[in-house]
């Protein structure tokens, strides 16, 4: 599916989500991020411009029925990644990165992330933050520069992206949660940029609400988004759900990337979200990657998911 | 005598018994976390019952809450936690990494003829 013939000016909801694929490629052009469908068909399109990757869910670690080998699932999609035509300029991490918070975990997935020879830039997930200290070893290893408990922002292309930290002192019965020091340093981050500046927003739990039986949402997710509102152009980049979601609401594009290491089912179709066991040959069709690029004269990042395996 | 007649003797031994004997010993407690679900919900247990928690699902949960000690680390598969209930009252927890999954132990007052000598 492609959102390009959605200007932004429809103020109308397209919801639309796939189950299967890798990688998501987005394009910024024009201010706007645009999605190009699956990845041949953005290599067919020979996508110019300014192309960035997201990866997620790597939960290195991870040793159950529904992938005993995240470590060899994640190599596949850096593999996919180092194919990606265009010289990406980074790679997003929204996420999960290890499953238990272990140092060998973080060891392996730094071994094979930096494989791709990009920089990456990360968010935490709640998986990331739950070793003894509660989040010392992921501060200590990717939290420099950053505030809090690692929300910063930067500038690349003309493109301003926010990473922010939503998986910290989760309140009982809630979702996901910002707190208040970081909506304020968000809100004072925004002040006085252009609002024809495009922004790439990216955390681990999705910001807007996909499930809230299951815990998929940001319980102030809708203050983050109002700090955003004035912006021609807002692209979302969420990892924790294992799947494939998009939404286009106004200026606002919310996209999930897929996991790297199991699938997730899909809402409501099973008793519980845990990571959802399919036959061996399924598998990698529903792990994968996704790659952004940011075209000129077009009014949306275009974003395509490609899965390991078709 | 008749069988029966012997079990049921028995029986009125081994339910006057633990009254006469071990009037404060509160039995332990098992809490199940199953499908991003604490099971049961809500457990109600007499003071100084000791309530275990295991997780038996594929993804790590915690037991958070702001009772001072009420709060495991990160339970793995099969990981267990243990908390000793001894002041009565409505404990609420819930799930630091999943905190749509919530659960309360209600602990209750010894009194009457079940009273600790």
């Amino acid at each position: 599916m492609t959102l390009q013939d959605d200007g932004p000016s429809r103020r109308k909801v397209l919801e639309c989500m796939t189950w299967a694929g890798t990688g998501v490629l987005w394009t910024v052009a024009g201010g706007v991020p645009a999605s190009l469908g699956i990845i041949d068909e953005a290599v067919a399109q020979e996508a110019k411009g300014f192309t960035f990757l997201q990866i997620s869910d790597s939960h290195m670690g991870f040793d159950k029925a529904a992938n005993p080998n995240v470590k060899s699932t994640l190599e596949e999609a850096i593999a996919r990644v180092k194919a990606v035509p265009g010289n990406p300029a980074f790679m997003i991490h929204t996420g999960d990165i290890s499953h238990l918070s272990k140092p060998s975990e973080f060891d392996d997935a730094d071994k094979i992330i930096s494989q791709a020879k990009l920089d990456v830039h990360y968010v935490p997930g709640e998986h990331d933050l739950i070793d003894e200290d509660r989040g010392k070893l992921y501060r200590e290893r990717y939290g420099r520069g950053t505030k809090g408990d690692g929300y910063y922002s930067f500038d690349a292309n003309g493109v301003h992206f926010v990473g922010l930290v939503n998986v910290v002192d989760l309140k009982g019965g809630g979702l996901g949660n910002l707190g208040g020091e970081q909506l304020a340093w968000l809100e004072s981050d925004l002040r006085g940029r252009s609002a024809s500046q495009p922004v790439v927003v990216f955390a681990h739990i999705p910001l807007w609400t996909v499930y809230p039986e299951w815990g998929w949402g940001t319980d102030d997710g809708a203050q983050a988004l109002g700090h955003l509102k004035r912006f021609g152009s807002v692209t979302v980049l969420n990892g924790h759900i294992h799947q494939v979601m998009q939404k286009v609401e106004g200026n606002v594009t919310f996209h999930t990337a897929r996991s790297t290491a199991f699938p997730q089912p899909a809402p409501g179709t099973a008793p519980s979200p845990g990571p959802m066991k399919v036959a061996d040959d399924k598998l990698r069709t529903l792990l994968g990657t996704a790659d952004i690029t940011f075209k000129q004269n077009e009014q949306r990042l275009a974003i395509v998911d490609t899965p390991l395996k078709e | 005598m008749t069988r029966t007649s012997f079990l049921s003797r028995w029986a009125a031994v081994a339910v006057v018994m633990p009254l006469l004997v071990l009037p404060a010993k509160a039995e332990d407690m098992t809490i199940k976390i199953g499908n991003f679900v604490f099971s049961p919900q809500t457990l109600t247990v007499k003071a100084g019952t000791k309530v275990t928690w295991v997780n038996e699902d594929d993804i790590p949960h915690t037991v958070s809450s702001t009772t001072q000690g009420l709060r495991s680390k990160a339970l793995d598969t099969d990981d267990t936690f243990s908390f000793t209930f001894t002041t009565p009252g409505t404990y609420k927890y819930f799930c630091g990494l999943h905190p749509h999954m919530t659960g309360s132990i209600v602990v209750e007052g010894t009194t009457g003829s079940n009273a600790p000598r």
